[in-house]
C-alpha cells in the first residue's frame, strides 16, 4: 500500500482501493501495477506529466476499459466493471474535460437522461424531473434555470451541469479530470466551494490536475503518475511542490536521446508580435538553421494553436514573420508548403494519412506540383518520389501501390514523414512526434531528426513530455496561458525549471 | 496495379454483368447481338456521363441531389431558346446548357463551402428551386418535336462511325473523367478531401474549393446531359428526369464509389450504369414485370453496399486500433 497510515487518518477506511492495476496497448504499456485508495469526504489528487497513465486510470474507473490485472474495491468487496454502467450503478462517475452532454436538450434533461423520474404510466414525468433538477441545481450552488437549453450555457455552467448529473445518480466516488483546465478565476473559485460541499457529504473526490496551487488547494492526498505507477504519494500537507517536481520528473535522460550536436545557423524563420484573439499573444521567438527548438508546456499552453497558425490553418490576428530574412506572409497551409514549411500533426490517424489512397499517392499528396507538367500528374515521376523517400526512411512496404491502410501504425507513420520530407522543406514542425509510439520506434524517430537538423533542417518540436524536450532540444520555449514565458538553452537546462516554468511557480519553495 | 484492380469491386461488377448477359441470351441469343448492345449503351449513355458527375462530388464526401433537376432546367432553357430562335447554332446551345449547368452547380458548391450547410440539405433545397424555375419559365407549358429545328434534334440521334452521337459524348466524358481523376491534381485532391478532410488540409489542399470544384463540374456535366437529353427524346417538360437523380446514385453506389467519400473509380462508375442500364432492358426481353426491375436494382444497390463496406472496414481498422491508444 502506498498510502503510509498517519494517525491522523487510522480511523479512516478507503472506500475504492486499486491494487496492481495494469493496463497494455500493442506497443505500449500504460499501467503497471497500479495501487490506490479513496477516501470518503476527501480529494485525493492525480498528478502527473501528459501520458503518466491518469486517463487509462480514469477509463478503468469508470468501466470504459477493463485492466489486464489488478483488483478493485469498493467498500471492501471487489467488483468488476465491464461496461460504463457497471461504474455507473457502483456509484463511479466522472466529469471529463470536454464535458459529454446534449447541447439541444434541457439542463433538466441532461441531468437525468437514462433515468428519468416516471409517470404512473410509464411516461416522462416532467414535472418532477423539473423539481429534482431545481432541487439538485440548487444543492450545488448553481444557479441555472432547469428549463436553460445546455447549449445556452457557458463551460463552467455546463460543469456545473455535469456536477449535478453524477449528483443524480448518488455518486459516492466523483472524478474530475482536469475541471479547470478552461473555466475563469470566479468559476475556479466556485469549483472549489463546491468541492466543499461534497465532501462535507462525504462524496470521495479524485482530481485530475496539472496546477500545483490548486493541488496544494483543495486536495487532501495526492498521488504521482509516472510511467504508468504511482511513484509516490501521501498527505498533501505533508509535501511541497519541490517533492513533486521531483517524483514527476524522475528520472536521467541524457542516455536516451541521440541529439548529435548539428552546426547551427543564420536565422531561417523569425516571428514577433505574433498574436491571436484568443489562443496566444505576442509570441516572437527565432528558428535557426540546423536547430531543434523544442516548445514546452502543459496542455492548452497555446503550442499547437501557434504552429497551427504559422502553417496558415488558423490566422494570427497581428504579428510579423520572416522566413530567410525576408517578410512573409502565410494565410494557407499550401502557401506554408511552398515557402518550405511543413507541419506534422499530433493526431497522426486522423490527421495524416489518406486510407482510401495507395502509398505512393499519399506521399506525393503536397508535392503533386513538382511531379506535374501542363496540368497533369506524371505517374512515372510520382513514383520515383515515392520510391525516393520511402527508400531513404527504410519504408520495405510490399508494393507502393498498395493501400495505406493496410500498413501498420509505425509504418503510416513513416509514410507521414515521407510526404513531408518529399516536399523538400526548410522548417519541419513536429507536434508531439512521439505521442503514443513504442520505444524502439521512438528512439528511430529521435535519431532521425538529429540527422535531418545534422543536414540542415531546422526543427520546431512540440511536446510534452520532458525527457524528450530535454534531450532533443538545442534550445527551449516554454509557454504558459498562450504567452512565452521562458527561453532556455540547452546548457544547464534541468527538468525542474521547465516544470516550474510551465506551472508558473516563481522560486524554489 | 492494374492486375490488382481488376481484381477487385470493378471486376466483380464486370462479372456479374457478363453472367447477367449470359443469362438472358441463353434463352434469348438476340440480345448479345453487337446491334443491341450498342443500343442499350447508348440508352444508357446519359446515366454513365450523370454518373461520372456524381462521382466527383461523392468522392468530396458530399452528395448532389439536383442532378436530375438541373438535367431538366438546362434542358428547357435550351429547348425554349431553340423554339424562340431557331437561327441559334446548336453548338452555341450547347455551350450555353453547360455553362447554366455549371453556374446552377456552382451555388451549390458555394452553399456548401461558404455557408458549410450539408450538402444534402443544399442540394434539397436546390433541386426543388430548380424544378421550380423550369416552371416559371415555362409557364408549365411543353416544348414538343414540332417546335424544335431539326439539328436541334438530329444532334444526339445523328450517327458517326457507326454510333450515335450520344454514344461519342459518353465516351469522351467518360475518358475526359478518366483522365482527370488519375492525372490531374484536382482530380486526386477529390480522393484526398473524401478520404481524410483533415489531412487534406494538412497537405495543403483547400477542402471547401475542391468541394466547390467537384459541385461545378457535376453541374456543368448535368448541364450537357440536360441538352442531350432534350435532344434525344424530342420534347421538353417540367418533370423530365423526375426522380432520376436516384438512378445516377444508384448507379455510383452499385459501382464501389463511396458513399463516405474518398473510394471509388470512372471504371466503377461506368459499369455500375451499365448494369442499371442492362437490367431495364433486359427484363422486359425476359417477360419480367418492371416492379422487379426496381426490386433487382435495390438488392444491387445493397450487395454493393456491404460487399464495399467490408472491403474498406479490413483497411482502415488498424488506424482505428491506433487512434484508440492515442485517446
Amino acid at each position: 500500500m502506498l498510502h503510509a497510515p498517519s494517525t491522523s487518518i487510522r480511523a479512516k477506511t478507503p472506500l475504492l482501493t486499486l491494487s496492481g492495476i495494469s493496463k497494455g496497448f500493442p506497443g505500449v504499456r500504460a499501467l503497471a501495477g497500479v495501487a490506490l485508495e479513496i477516501f470518503p469526504g476527501e480529494v485525493t489528487a492525480l498528478i502527473g506529466e501528459n501520458g503518466a497513465g491518469k486517463s487509462t486510470l480514469v477509463k478503468i474507473l469508470t468501466g470504459i476499459y477493463q485492466p489486464d490485472a489488478g483488483t478493485i474495491r469498493l467498500g471492501g468487496a471487489e467488483v468488476s466493471f465491464r461496461a460504463a454502467h457497471d461504474a455507473a450503478a457502483a456509484g463511479i462517475t466522472a466529469i471529463h474535460q470536454e464535458t459529454v452532454l446534449f447541447d439541444e436538450l434541457s439542463v433538466a434533461e441532461n441531468i437525468f437522461l437514462g433515468h428519468a423520474p416516471r409517470s404512473r404510466f410509464g411516461l416522462i414525468d416532467w414535472p418532477a424531473m423539473r423539481r429534482n433538477a431545481a432541487a439538485l441545481l440548487d444543492r450545488i450552488g448553481a444557479r441555472i434555470a432547469p428549463e436553460t437549453r445546455l447549449r445556452d450555457l457557458g463551460l463552467a455552467s455546463r460543469h456545473l451541469v455535469a456536477i449535478a448529473r453524477a449528483l443524480s445518480v448518488e455518486a459516492r466516488i466523483v472524478i474530475m479530470d482536469e475541471p479547470t483546465a478552461s473555466l475563469s478565476h470566479k468559476e475556479i473559485a466556485e469549483l472549489y466551494e463546491l468541492i466543499e460541499r461534497l465532501k462535507a457529504e462525504g462524496k470521495a473526490i479524485l482530481f485530475i490536475s496539472h496546477k500545483f496551487e490548486e493541488i496544494f488547494r483543495i486536495s487532501d492526498r495526492y498521488c504521482v503518475f509516472r510511467d504508468g505507477e504511482c511513484v509516490g504519494g501521501g498527505m498533501t500537507a505533508e509535501t511541497d511542490h519541490n517533492e513533486l517536481v521531483r517524483l514527476m520528473v524522475g528520472r536521467s535522460v541524457d542516455q536516451i536521446f541521440p541529439k548529435t550536436a548539428a552546426e547551427i545557423g543564420a536565422p531561417v524563420l523569425s516571428v514577433s508580435g505574433y498574436s491571436h484573439p484568443t489562443e496566444f499573444e505576442d509570441i516572437g521567438f527565432e528558428l535557426r538553421r540546423g536547430e531543434i527548438l523544442g516548445f514546452y508546456g502543459l496542455i492548452g499552453a497555446g503550442r499547437s494553436e501557434i504552429m497551427q497558425a504559422l502553417f496558415g490553418i488558423t490566422r494570427a490576428s497581428s504579428g510579423t514573420l520572416r522566413i530567410d530574412g525576408k517578410a512573409a506572409r502565410i494565410r494557407t497551409p499550401a502557401e506554408a508548403i511552398a515557402q518550405g514549411i511543413v507541419y506534422v500533426p499530433e493526431e497522426r490517424g486522423q490527421q495524416g494519412t489518406i486510407a482510401g489512397l495507395p502509398i505512393f499517392q499519399n506521399i506525393t499528396l503536397p508535392s503533386l506540383a513538382k511531379t506535374s507538367r501542363a496540368g497533369f500528374i506524371r505517374l512515372a515521376e510520382e513514383f520515383a518520389l515515392a520510391r525516393e523517400y520511402t527508400a531513404r526512411l527504410n519504408l520495405r512496404a510490399a508494393a507502393l501501390d498498395r493501400d495505406v491502410g493496410t500498413l501498420s501504425g509505425g509504418n503510416q507513420q513513416k509514410v507521414v514523414i515521407a510526404k513531408w520530407l518529399a516536399t523538400r522543406p526548410k522548417i519541419i514542425i513536429l507536434d508531439e512526434p512521439t505521442k503514443g509510439v513504442d520505444i524502439g520506434s521512438k528512439a528511430a524517430i529521435h535519431a532521425f531528426m538529429s540527422e535531418l537538423a545534422a543536414r540542415g533542417l531546422s526543427i520546431i518540436m512540440v511536446s510534452s513530455e520532458i525527457p524528450e524536450i530535454l534531450g532533443m532540444s538545442d534550445r527551449v520555449i516554454v509557454m504558459r496561458e498562450g504567452r512565452i514565458v521562458a527561453s532556455l538553452p540547452r546548457e544547464g537546462l534541468g527538468a525542474e525549471m521547465l516544470v516550474r516554468a510551465a506551472a508558473g511557480i516563481r522560486e524554489a519553495a | 496495379m492494374m492486375a490488382r484492380l481488376l481484381k477487385s469491386r470493378e471486376a466483380l461488377l464486370a462479372g456479374a454483368i457478363a453472367l447477367l448477359l449470359a443469362l438472358v441470351s441463353w434463352r434469348f441469343p438476340g440480345f448479345v447481338a453487337p446491334e443491341n448492345l450498342a443500343r442499350i449503351f447508348n440508352d444508357t449513355a446519359i446515366l454513365i456521363i450523370l454518373a461520372l458527375g456524381q462521382t466527383a462530388v461523392i468522392l468530396t464526401r458530399c452528395i448532389d441531389l439536383s442532378m436530375a433537376a438541373n438535367l431538366a432546367l438546362c434542358g428547357m432553357v435550351a429547348a425554349m431558346l431553340n423554339a424562340a430562335a431557331p437561327g441559334i447554332p446548336v453548338g452555341a446551345l450547347l455551350a450555353l446548357a453547360i455553362l447554366t449547368g455549371a453556374a446552377l452547380g456552382a451555388i451549390n458548391g458555394a452553399l456548401v463551402w461558404q455557408l458549410g450547410i450539408p450538402p444534402i440539405v443544399v442540394t434539397l433545397g436546390t433541386l426543388t428551386i430548380y424544378r421550380g424555375l423550369i416552371f416559371v419559365l415555362s409557364g408549365g407549358e411543353w416544348v414538343n418535336a414540332h417546335q424544335m429545328s431539326e439539328p436541334f434534334k438530329d444532334f444526339a440521334r445523328a450517327e458517326l462511325l457507326g454510333l450515335p452521337v450520344l454514344s461519342w459524348i459518353a465516351f469522351l466524358v467518360v475518358a475526359a473523367m478518366a483522365v482527370l481523376m488519375t492525372r490531374a491534381p484536382l482530380g486526386r485532391a477529390f480522393y484526398a478531401v473524401g478520404g481524410n478532410p483533415t489531412a487534406a488540409i494538412y497537405a495543403g489542399i483547400d477542402v471547401g474549393r475542391t468541394r466547390f470544384a467537384a459541385f461545378t463540374l457535376a453541374g456543368a456535366i448535368a448541364g450537357l446531359s440536360g441538352y442531350l437529353w432534350v435532344s434525344r427524346y424530342a420534347v421538353a417538360y417540367v418533370d423530365i428526369a423526375a426522380g432520376f437523380e436516384l438512378d445516377i446514385i444508384a448507379a455510383c453506389v452499385i459501382g464501389g464509389i463511396s458513399i463516405a467519400g474518398g473510394i471509388g473509380s470512372v471504371g466503377g462508375a461506368v459499369l455500375g450504369a451499365l448494369f442499371l442500364g442492362l437490367i431495364k432492358n433486359a427484363l422486359p426481353v425476359v417477360n419480367v414485370s418492371p416492379f422487379w426491375q426496381l426490386a433487382i436494382s435495390g438488392t444491387a444497390i445493397i450487395i454493393a453496399v456491404v460487399a464495399n463496406a467490408r472491403a474498406e472496414g479490413r483497411a482502415r481498422r488498424i488506424i482505428l486500433r491506433k487512434a484508440e491508444v492515442l485517446a
